[in-house]
């Protein structure tokens, strides 16, 4: 499968998450990656162009840092301008069906935070319940998201292990084994994506 | 035609440098022996063209040297010659005691009477700033460690020229007549030591003023009557001036120069001065090197041959012993100090002024100082053969044949290391300036309008006055470590002018540059130009939301249409500039797509604002 990754980061030039994520993303050959704080600047976002690399693709990343249990705001200018009706949704709006839908995402918090008995009170998935109706809405199949959970807290080494899964992650999607019955099931796709060996020890 | 009439003469020099320094190049042998051969071979010993011109050509050319020194003090500011007092004093002065203490000692040794053998060993001491740091500007090492180091001790050895003269007489037998020329043109020989002191600080402390509060204003008014050939005389008359001054008290011509330099180091007309005088000094230096090589006395060495070869590797590995423990002691790398060693083993072109002066003071015999002549210019001629050896047999060992000299920071020019260049500083320039500073981002200035320069720099930036389309300039500003020259001229025709010389010397040079209308930018296009910025579009757009909001739109949409114009507008003006490829049919062709891109323009601007689909009412019922 066609792996396209849309990312968000006003930012990025502080990041440590992300830059990490960026370079192993980058590194795998045949992913599209579109760093829309470069393209958009102005947040002029053309809805032609993006539709047209939308079309390429069969996977749809939104990768981003968590901003007030939600993205950049870019990438909900983007969402805004660019999944049209009669295109992306309603009666003829079908030019995304069958294609999936994912969010890389860091946040702050971590993953005790982001239980019940947490600061946060609820799963990182539900605060995503936006986008994860907006990709029905369009036709798409919406997966879980590959969470990095407390990244204040992360060591170089932690980091590096989350960049490796990653890589994994896109490897098996453009490869097309994601073990779909279990990605269900689950509510972040990290926990799916066993480390490489070395990595593990 | 006589031997002596001027154009003769001028034939002969100019085709020796136009024949052999290409040649030398070409074989990769560099400028300063493309000279000495040149003068070699037009020399007495073979063609005999210059017969014994040779010692005046260089008693002339000896001003290349002032030139050069003057050059040297612009590129340094005060503050950073102070920065370099260590190893000057210390470097410098261990190298000039130490090779004196020992030729002293070997002379005396050799039978000669004490004072004969300190006279030698003071003058064979010096090194050759022409050849050395011309060698080494050439080859791009003078920033590299060992570079620096050379720059040090050839300028405490030039300031040590003057102390030297001032003993040489006192050294003098008893009796002995004084004749030396530099002497007797001296206005204060014969004055009390008091009076000679007090003449001497009088006229470094005028110098130093002048140039602050008498030279600048004068440029200024050269620079705004915009003739360059008089910005040009003036530079000389600058030179000439001070060399003349310095004589008159006993100073040596080329530290006034220097001190000179260094004054106006901070000023303006710095990169302008600079491109002014260059031509002036290479071509003097030649001629310089042209005597050099002319003057070898082969005769002498027929005669004598093991006497000279022996004299010449005697002071050439004594000199080079020295200066490589030197370099050791102030800690520069194997590497670096091998090149040190290398660079300054020879004797300087000061040792013919100062043998001549010693001869002179009665203080050689003729004969020694004849000798002593040839052995020198010999000396001097195998410098660049040694630094070749060094090139391409020393230097290799350690695994970095090319130029070591760019990875070290070029310590003689800090603030030329800027990444960017400006040309031309007005409105619009100005605006450039201003945000890149407020972003950190440092920026080297120039523009062409002296009395704005002026204003800028009572205001604390650091602008320089001069023309950016000439290439000499754009070297003293930078440009070969530049990465980026935004061209913000006044004139599309001066802008046009810069883009062409920046393209022929400095290809590497990303170019962002300043248009006023879709004609200025199409021809710039044509010129291969990749960043154009027509100079109103962004401000009348501006206006023109501005309006929009006035009317009542929301502000958020008019502002985005205008850059979605903006957008489409650049679009299509690249589109049109293909066209224009065949200059033959532009005219005709500009016409017609004038017209074609009004339409065009209507048509598809509308459609893109309509396409904003997204943001549309009626799509939310779906969602909804
Ligand atoms: C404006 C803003 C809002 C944020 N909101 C949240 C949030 O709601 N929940 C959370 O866990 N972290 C939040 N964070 C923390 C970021 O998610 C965290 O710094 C980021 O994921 C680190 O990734 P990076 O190193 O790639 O920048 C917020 C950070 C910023 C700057």
């Amino acid at each position: 499968m066609k792996v396209l990754i849309l990312f968000a980061h006003p930012a990025f030039e502080r990041s440590r998450v992300h830059s990490r994520l960026i370079n192993a993303a980058k590194q795998q050959p045949g992913v599209t990656l579109r760093d829309l704080y470069e393209v958009y600047p102005d947040f002029d976002v053309h809805p032609d162009t993006e539709q047209q690399i939308l079309q390429k693709h069969d996977v749809i990343i939104f990768q981003h840092p968590l901003y007030w249990y939600s993205g950049p705001a870019l990438l909900k200018q983007w969402m805004d301008l660019v999944l049209e009706h009669g295109w992306a949704y309603g009666k003829e709006g079908v030019a995304l069906k069958g294609k999936y839908m994912l969010q890389v995402i860091s946040t702050g918090g971590n993953e005790h935070a982001y239980s019940p008995e947490g600061h946060h009170g609820h799963p990182v998935k539900q605060f995503m319940l936006p986008f994860e109706q907006s990709a029905k809405l369009c036709n798409m199949e919406y997966l879980s998201p590959f969470v990095v959970h407390g990244t204040n807290q992360l060591t170089e080494l932690q980091l590096d292990e989350y960049a490796e899964r990653y890589a994994t992650l896109l490897q098996t999607l453009q490869a097309d084994r994601l073990d779909l019955q279990k990605a269900r099931q689950i509510s972040e796709l990290n926990n799916l994506i066993a480390l490489p060996p070395i990595i593990s020890k | 035609m006589t031997n002596e009439s001027f154009f003769y003469q001028a034939l002969v020099y100019l085709a020796t440098m136009v024949v052999f320094v290409p040649l030398a190049k070409k074989l990769n042998l560099g400028s300063v022996l493309g000279y000495l051969l040149g003068g070699i071979i037009i020399g007495p010993a073979l063609l005999g063209l210059i017969g014994h011109g040779g010692e005046d050509l260089m008693h002339f050319a000896e001003f290349g040297v002032v030139m050069m020194l003057f050059l040297i003090g612009l590129e340094l500011e005060p503050s950073l010659l102070w920065k370099l007092r260590a190893p000057i004093l210390g470097l410098g002065g261990l190298q000039v005691a130490v090779t004196s203490a020992a030729v002293t000692g070997i002379a005396m040794l050799a039978g000669l009477p004490w004072n004969e053998a300190l006279v030698i060993g003071m003058i064979l001491s010096l090194s050759s700033t022409a050849i050395v740091l011309q060698m080494l500007g050439e080859k791009g090492l003078m920033g590299s460690a060992a570079g620096q180091s050379s720059f040090s001790v050839l300028l405490f050895q030039d300031i040590a020229v003057i102390p030297m003269l001032a003993i040489f007489p006192l050294l003098a037998p008893a009796g002995a007549v004084i004749s030396g020329q530099e002497e007797s043109a001296s206005l204060i020989a014969g004055q009390p030591a008091w009076v000679r002191t007090l003449i001497v600080l009088g006229a470094v402390t005028s110098l130093v003023i002048g140039g602050r509060y008498v030279v600048k204003p004068i440029l200024h008014i050269v620079a705004r009557t915009g003739l360059r050939e008089l910005f040009t005389a003036s530079a000389l008359l600058l030179v000439v001036a001070i060399a003349v001054l310095m004589t008159l008290v006993g100073l040596s011509p080329a530290l006034g120069a220097f001190l000179g330099g260094v004054v106006l180091a901070n000023s303006e007309y710095r990169h302008e001065l600079e491109s002014d005088i260059e031509p002036f000094k290479g071509l003097l230096l030649g001629l310089f090197f042209i005597g050099v090589g002319a003057t070898i006395d082969f005769q002498l060495i027929v005669e004598h041959p093991l006497l000279v070869t022996g004299l010449v590797l005697g002071i050439m590995v004594l000199k080079f012993g020295v200066l490589l423990g030197l370099g050791k002691i102030f800690k520069l790398s194997r590497e670096q100090n091998l090149l040190f060693a290398f660079a300054l083993p020879q004797v300087g072109e000061f040792a013919f002024v100062l043998f001549s002066f010693a001869g002179g003071a009665a203080l050689l015999e003729k004969e020694t100082v004849n000798a002593m002549m040839a052995v020198v210019a010999i000396t001097m001629a195998l410098t660049p053969l040694l630094m070749l050896l060094f090139e391409k047999v020393i230097q290799p060992r350690f695994g970095c044949a090319a130029g070591q000299g760019g990875r070290e920071p070029d310590q003689i020019d800090e603030h030329e290391r800027n990444p960017v260049i400006i040309a031309g500083f007005d409105h619009f320039g100005t605006i450039v300036g201003r945000f890149l500073r407020a972003s950190g981002v440092k920026a080297t200035v120039l523009d062409l309008d002296s009395d704005r320069v002026d204003l800028l720099r009572k205001m604390g930036l650091k602008v320089y006055y001069g023309d950016a389309s000439r290439a000499d300039l754009l070297k003293s500003a930078g440009a070969a470590q530049a990465r980026i020259i935004v061209i913000a001229m006044a004139t599309p025709e001066k802008n046009r002018e810069v883009v062409a010389a920046v393209k022929k010397h400095y290809p590497h040079l990303q170019m962002l540059v300043r248009a006023t209308d879709n004609n200025d930018a199409f021809e710039l296009m044509n010129d291969g130009v990749l960043r154009i910025y027509r100079e109103t579009v962004d401000t009348s757009l501006r206006l023109a939301s501005d309006v929009l909001e006035l009317l009542g739109r929301r502000a958020y949409q008019s502002q985005r249409a205008a850059r979605m114009f903006r957008r489409f507008d650049e679009r299509s003006l690249k589109g049109l500039s293909a066209y224009r490829d065949d200059k033959q049919y532009v005219n005709v062709v500009r016409e017609r797509i004038e017209e074609l891109q009004k339409m065009i323009q209507a048509d598809a601007y509308t459609n893109m604002m309509l396409r904003d689909a997204g943001w549309d009412r009626d799509n939310a019922e779906e969602r909804n």
